[in-house]
């Protein structure tokens, strides 16, 4: 800015011009201005009913999953009483008898969830690598990205049925191969089917964290004569680890509630499997199973019991996943 | 000199093999949905014509037969649950999207999340206790509500990120010319981010299309048409369930082609999702 | 001849505990065009947002004292109707992406549910659009979308916007800092056509526009209006020494 102001920049042409009285005494705009004012005394009205709306809309969000947590609380409470702590390693589960244990379903359900996680781990990994990676952007990795999330859409049952109709013979003829009872239905079928319809989450997230990982790191690893390979290990996964270890447990999240395919191919026993290859059930499926055939009231309340330990659980986890993910994106 | 080319050698055979490795199990991934999806269609659309759409299931030993009643059924238990889930999901976004600090946004947030991982089949039991107790027995409506809860953190979420994106400057511009705070939301915010919510609405009722654990002890399934929300009422997953796992041949048929309309009818939603997603982006 | 429009009373604005704008006094007549100026960081946007109360939509935001509007306290006015009657245009364009260029300018009174008549919709929008010089370049092409103008159509297109709602009052904060100079000579020479009918207020930081435009000339340092001139005398003889220095461009 020059250190002093030209004096001439001040005087204007206009300045000496009269004022034109301001146009909005003419008669239109009157008729409109009215018509604003009255608008405007039952807009302040609607906008204090909709700042109201939202609040409670919020406030009930927050009800509907104490609600949640508190039904399956009172409803199992019956069986937390009759069973006490022992039912989550008692080892017979026999309604008849009102023996119930629920240890044989927590068993399933680790069992078919952790083995259908180490199955598709290496799947979704490669997926999130070659994403995130090796091929960001392109018409073929689109088609990939894509389909991995069809994946995600396909609905469960339609997993069980496939699964029940193609992977159970399949199964089967395996067992037999190697010697074991050759039921097909059982635990590994169902970690088989579990591990393809989780392999999105991990993939996805994967994907997302891999991609912003900041180029000059990796470009100072490149310039120091990495190979790709090497900055991937050495670079890219320090980096992300928390990411990768968050979406492993949003798909071990999704595993362990999953239901219809499982309860589909499973066998359905409330026997301890005695192997990976012996039927079994989840927590999810006994509920799916007996929850319209429990005929007593503590039966009912132990099924919901399990559903309880299964929302404690899930919630759990899903929450340490969503941390990981808060922290690594700040 | 010599071992460092050969290290080098190594090092180069090393990253070949890792970048192979990762394409090969990258493109392994689609390999069984191509399978469960050829399988599926080839299974179904044989058995699908106009009589299997408009008729009801045979009892078992009859064959032919349709699925009418799951069609209708999944159409006005999705229908409810929308009718439940949008107003309520785009408004709760709308209330974290603009009180990103307070208390009850906190909370409001932390529920959508928890939401967001409940197993569906814990949804069912609640809305067993909830509805189906109260009103004596097992309902559509019961059915819609476990769905809707379902829809809501999806709608919740792709509202709020979508509306967290739009610049304050909008709001803005809105607020400077008079304009109540509610019209602003409702005619600058959410015109301006439609296409973020719809695809998260679109998401929401693609996820829920094919959910069958929370209704099997809401809706319930019925072998014949009911069009009374305070009835049990027929869906298609519910009816491949339970036709699935029977041990009847004809009935096996009837899932197939049940299976494959809801397999193409989830399909198209969530290419309809993408394609709209893209047309009605407001150019901002 | 001359009567107060505007006139703020003590006014103070926070962001939290941030004490921005302080004990600020002004007398504003009608018709007349005030420049505001200060360093970065003054108070000034602050201060302008708070005359028609778009200051407390930030959260965390309190202002204390008063704004006279017509000797009504704006404070105590629904915002509503505050920014009813004083129009805003802001330092970045921002037509709604979402509206044509037609409804961008009638947005005040489609967006409020204002029904007009159709002929009379048209005359505004031609009005408006004439008196911003915009008409003749967008008359044919009414119904494309606002944010494919250029840049300083664009904020000539929001100046039009809240020239269509006949406020008493506009104010402009920085409106010509995100355009290139032969769309800020447009936007100037706007000013000398608004300033028969509105009181304007507006914020820059470029002296040359203020001594241009302007009548009367406010200059803020850290938060406080330091002097409240005719621009004529405040450009030549200021007396407040920060004033002196900062028209010299003798600050740091
Ligand atoms: N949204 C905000 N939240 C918190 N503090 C803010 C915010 N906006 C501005 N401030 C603070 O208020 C003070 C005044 O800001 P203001 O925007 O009014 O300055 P200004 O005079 O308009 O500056 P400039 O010439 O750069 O536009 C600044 O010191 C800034 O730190
Ligand atoms: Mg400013």
């Amino acid at each position: 800015m020059s250190s002093s102001i030209d004096n001439n920049l001040i005087t204007r042409p206009d300045q000496n011009l009269g004022r034109v009285i301001s146009s909005i005494t003419t008669p239109v705009s009157k008729v409109r201005s009215t018509k604003r004012i009255k608008r405007s005394y039952r807009h302040i009205r609607a906008e204090n009913v909709f700042r109201r709306t939202l609040v409670i809309v919020a406030l009930i969000t927050v009800v509907l999953v104490l609600g949640i947590l508190l039904t399956l609380v009172v409803q199992s409470t019956l069986s937390i009483k009759a069973s006490g702590i022992g039912y989550v390693w008692g080892h017979v589960w026999d309604p008849v008898r009102d023996i119930f244990g629920a240890y044989p379903f927590i068993l399933g359900t680790l069992l078919t969830s952790f083995l259908a996680l180490f199955i598709s781990i290496p799947f979704s990994f490669a997926v999130g690598v070659f994403l995130g990676e090796y091929h960001p952007k392109g018409w073929m990795p689109n088609l990939l990205k894509n389909t991995v999330e069809l994946i995600a859409a396909v609905p469960s049952v339609i997993y069980g049925f496939w699964g029940l109709a193609v992977l159970v013979p399949i199964v089967r003829s395996f067992e037999t191969k190697i010697g074991v009872d050759p039921v097909g239905l059982g635990i590994f079928t169902s970690s088989l089917i579990l591990a393809i319809m989780i392999i999105p989450y991990a993939a996805s997230l994967g994907r997302s964290m891999i991609q912003m990982v900041p180029s000059n790191l990796k470009e100072a690893a490149y310039s120091l004569g990495a190979t790709r390979w090497e900055v991937i290990r050495s670079v890219i996964f320090p980096y992300t680890r928390s990411g990768l270890f968050a979406g492993v447990l949003l798909s071990l999240g999704r595993a362990l509630g999953e239901t219809m395919a499982v309860t589909m191919v499973i066998g359905n026993t409330s026997l301890i499997p005695k192997s990976i290859f012996a039927p079994g059930n989840t927590m999810a499926s006994v509920i799916a199973n007996e929850f319209t055939e429990a005929d007593h009231p503590v039966y009912l309340s132990a099924l919901i019991e399990l559903g309880l330990v299964l929302f404690v659980v899930t919630v759990i986890i899903n929450m340490i996943g969503k941390r990981l993910i808060k922290g690594f994106t700040n | 000199m010599k071992s460092i080319k050969i290290n080098y050698k190594y090092r180069i055979g090393k990253n070949i093999g890792f970048q192979a490795l990762i394409t090969v199990l990258a493109c392994g991934c689609v390999v069984p949905l191509i399978f469960i999806l050829v399988y599926i269609l080839k299974a179904g659309i044989t058995k699908i014509n106009w009589h299997f759409l408009t008729n009801l299931p045979k009892p078992v030993g009859e064959s032919g037969g349709g699925i009418a009643n799951a069609l209708v059924g999944s159409m006005i238990i999705i229908a409810i649950a929308s009718v439940i889930a949008i107003p309520f999901g785009i408004l709760c976004g709308i209330y974290l999207s603009e009180n990103k600090k307070s208390k009850l946004a906190y909370w409001s947030r932390l529920c959508i999340d928890i939401l967001q991982g409940v197993p569906s089949i814990v949804i069912g039991i609640v809305a067993y206790f909830w509805l189906v107790k109260p009103l004596g027995g097992f309902s559509a409506l019961s059915g819609s509500v476990a769905l809707a809860i379902m829809m809501l953190p999806i709608i919740v979420r792709s509202t709020e990120e979508t509306l967290l994106l739009l610049p304050d400057s909008l709001r803005e511009a809105a607020f400077a010319l008079g304009m109540p705070f509610h019209r602003v939301i409702l005619k600058v915010i959410i015109p301006c981010g439609i296409s973020g919510i719809l695809s998260g609405v679109m998401l929401s009722v693609a996820r829920i299309a094919g959910e069958t654990a929370p209704l099997l002890f809401t809706a319930f399934g019925n072998p014949y048409l009911s069009t009374n929300i305070l009835k049990p009422m027929q869906t298609l997953p519910l009816l491949i369930f339970n036709y699935a796992t029977s041990p009847y041949n004809d009935w096996h048929d009837l899932a197939w082609g049940a299976s494959c309309i809801l397999l193409i009818w989830v399909l198209l939603l969530n290419i309809f999702t993408k394609l709209i997603t893209r047309k009605w982006k407001v150019q901002l | 001849m001359e009567s107060t429009i505007v006139k703020s009373v003590n006014y103070n604005a926070y962001f939290g505990d941030n004490h921005v704008v302080k004990n600020v006094n002004i007398e504003i007549p009608r018709n007349t065009t005030i420049a505001v100026m200060g360093p970065s960081g003054c108070g000034k946007t602050t201060f302008l947002r708070g005359i028609n109360r778009m200051h407390e939509l930030i959260p965390g935001a309190t202002a204390k004292g008063q704004i006279m509007l017509n000797n009504e306290d704006v404070m105590e006015m629904h915002p509503i109707f505050v920014r009813l009657k004083i129009g805003m245009v802001f330092q970045r364009p921002n037509p709604f992406p979402n509206l044509s260029i037609y409804d961008n300018v009638i947005a005040g009174y489609k967006l409020n549910g204002i029904k007009l008549p159709k002929a009379e919709k048209d005359k505004i929008v031609e009005d408006s659009l004439t008196r911003v010089a915009l008409w003749k370049e967008v008359k044919d092409s009414l119904t494309k979308k606002g944010s494919f103008l250029s840049g300083g159509q664009q904020q000539r297109l929001c100046i039009a916007r809240a020239v269509a709602m006949e406020p008493e009052v506009l104010l402009f904060d920085e409106p010509t800092s995100a355009l290139d100079p032969i769309s800020t000579s447009t936007v100037e020479e706007l000013f000398h056509e608004l300033k028969k009918n509105y009181t304007l207020i507006i914020v820059t930081h470029n002296m040359q526009q203020a001594a241009r435009v302007s009548d009367k000339t406010a200059f803020f340092y850290m938060g406080e209006l330091v002097e409240y001139d005719n621009t004529k005398q405040m450009f030549t003889n200021p007396t407040d020494i920060r004033t002196q220095n900062y028209i010299t461009g003798r600050f740091s």
